[in-house]
């Protein structure tokens, strides 16, 4: 009698637990319809972000263009946003002196470093130098800002004496150096990416090393070298904290690298800082600005996919 | 001649050869440590110009009119409120985003399109990022100059580089062990959760480390978000103003006088020690948890 009922207690435990297996199955199974919705519906915040950007810039853009009339924006030469003359162009230059002298900069010292990692330093070398450069692109920008202010400027001063205190040499400089490790670590991967097989063939023709990394390296890595330029021309043109520090708020329409001039960005802080109210044609005029930079930033990053996509050497 | 090299010539063209070859060595080396110098100066100028600011005191005060009273205690209670609020919000999005891109998206045009859009957020200047947080945040969800509307803003700031970071991680786990995993029965979810995330999450670590000390280290957006520059006391609530590190230097580096650069440098060197912490931890976990497989 007693054994019965064990039996039957066990029977029931095992109904139990079938049962209590289906039901996991359910639920196992719902999970497998609902995580995958709910993963997408977070990976559909990056595209929402993007349409929220493109959404504020060209909503309050469009407002301000109902304000001031497109050929003004793009023709007048002055930009004075509280006596009312809203010509972008200074603000352009000034954006486009920066991006030349920071590119002057980093190209050589870039591309340079570039092939000294990838084609003459050994591994050793390679993994002290390396993270030490890229370290130069963890600082954050406004204490490139201060460094180009307190220093570079001062030490500027002594060798052309009229230069002005904010200046658009010194933050070009500074800028210049801190898209050094993009431009370097990105040809050097385009550079490692050359097979050896190459480099060899040309060693056994007789080359050296400079002849090898020249004519051999340099022409077979050119689509990534060139895509990491474009990168660092859109890094430089999109940075704020150093042009606004460094180079000043005085919007000249001019490309004489002694003066201070304006960016784009460093008149969107200005523009943004506590006494514009809201709905007012300077706070519109910020977003006009904004939307300028982000096409000129946006065509750069593309034009970089394009390249590295459409010129790649396969191999 | 017979239009062969002689010897003599022949030497001569080697040589000048052989002697470019050794000049560019010594050019590129040059090149290479040119970047490592203004590092070097940098940190030079910022310890010997900061050193004579930074006492405890300054770690512990608030801004002040004066130079020799001010202090960074708002800025990096702020910074630590701020980081608290981006943590959360970007690891979740950024890591769901990553799995689904990784493990879930059909290769058709919508995955390849979400894909796309991550990198070119990735290179879109922070400031406009700032713009877009300035009209939605402040004035369309109407947080106004708030530590919310700050730490939102920056989430999407960082919100790309996490994703890449995390996508690297979990392409990194090797096949075999998902089809061992499949093999005893798992699921897709219970694979993910159990095996594919546990091996990917020092990857994930690391790289959402070197990201959020990327929004540490961030200026511009706060700025456009109205992040206060003079503040005297902690933010109180989500919905208060609230100040960070960057923001409490860029103030000091703007203001005129002998005085106010060197606290401005002495911020700075709490800054950098802060980043400094940071990296090093994502350094150390990288290098004692990573496998590579």
């Amino acid at each position: 009698m007693d054994t019965s009922s064990t039996i039957k207690k066990k029977t029931l435990d095992v109904q139990e637990k079938i049962r209590q297996n289906k039901e996991k199955q359910k639920v196992l199974r719902k999970l497998e319809k609902v995580v995958p919705a709910f993963l997408l519906l977070c990976a559909g915040f990056s595209v929402i972000t993007t349409a929220g950007i493109l959404f504020t810039l060209l909503k309050e853009a469009i407002g301000f263009f109902g304000v001031v009339p497109l050929n003004e924006f793009f023709f007048n030469t002055s930009w004075r946003p509280w006596s009312g003359s809203f010509g972008v162009l200074p603000l352009i230059t000034g954006t486009l002196l920066i991006t030349l002298i920071a590119i002057l900069v980093a190209l050589p010292l870039g591309i340079a470093a570039a092939i000294f990692l990838s084609e003459y330093a050994s591994a050793r070398v390679r993994k002290m130098i390396k993270p030490t450069l890229e370290v130069l692109a963890g600082i954050p920008t406004v204490v490139y800002g201060f460094f180009a202010l307190t220093f570079v400027t001062p030490v500027l001063e002594k060798l052309i004496p009229d230069l002005q205190i904010f200046n658009a040499l010194s933050a070009g400089i500074v800028v210049g150096i801190m898209i050094i490790p993009m431009v370097a670590s990105l040809s050097e991967d385009a550079m490692n990416a050359v097979p050896n097989s190459l480099r060899e063939g040309a060693m056994a023709m007789g080359s050296t090393k400079f002849e090898v990394a020249m004519k051999v390296v340099l022409p077979a890595a050119f689509s990534g070298v060139v895509a990491s330029i474009v990168l660092a021309i859109s890094r430089a043109i999109g940075e704020t904290m150093i042009v606004t520090i460094a180079a000043g708020q005085s919007p000249n329409f001019t490309f004489d690298p002694t003066m201070s001039i304006q960016t784009l960005t460093a008149f969107i802080v200005q523009g943004t800082s506590g006494d514009t109210t809201y709905g007012s044609t300077i706070y519109y005029s910020v977003y006009a600005v904004g939307i300028t930079l982000f096409v000129f930033t946006l065509a750069m990053n593309l034009l970089a996919q394009y390249i590295a996509r459409r010129f790649r050497e396969e191999y | 001649m017979n239009g062969f090299l002689s010897k003599e010539e022949w030497k001569k063209r080697l040589n000048r050869r052989l002697f470019i070859n050794r000049i560019f060595y010594i050019l590129f080396f040059a090149a290479t440590t040119i970047g490592l110098i203004f590092l070097a100066m940098l940190l030079y100028r910022v310890l010997t110009q900061g050193i004579g600011y930074l006492s405890w005191d300054f770690i512990k005060g608030f801004p002040a009119p004066y130079p020799e009273e001010a202090g960074i205690f708002a800025g990096m209670i702020g910074s630590v409120y701020l980081i608290a609020i981006v943590a959360p919000v970007s690891l979740v999005l950024g890591v769901s985003t990553a799995i689904y891109l990784e493990e879930y998206a059909p290769k058709n045009r919508i995955s390849r399109f979400i894909q796309g859009n991550i990198q070119n957020l990735a290179g879109v200047p922070s400031i406009v990022f700032g713009l877009l947080g300035l009209t939605f945040f402040v004035y369309i969800m109407d947080f106004g100059y708030s530590l919310l509307a700050g730490g939102l803003t920056m989430s999407l700031l960082v919100l790309p580089i996490i994703v890449v970071a995390a996508q690297e991680a979990i392409r990194s786990v090797p096949n075999e062990l998902k089809e061992a995993s499949y093999g005893m029965g798992a699921t897709k979810w219970q694979t993910i959760l159990r095996v594919v995330l546990p091996a990917s999450i020092p990857g994930i670590l690391t790289g959402s480390i070197l990201a959020l000390s990327r929004a540490i280290g961030e200026t511009a957006p706060l700025l456009i978000v109205g992040a206060a520059a003079a503040i005297y006391s902690l933010p109180d609530s989500l919905l208060g103003p609230y100040t960070a590190m960057p923001i409490q230097i860029y103030s000091w580096v703007s203001r005129p006088g002998e005085e106010w650069p060197l606290v401005a440098a002495a911020g700075i060197i709490v800054l950098l020690i802060v980043l400094l912490l940071m990296n090093a931890v994502a350094v150390f976990i990288r290098n004692k948890f990573q496998k590579r497989y």
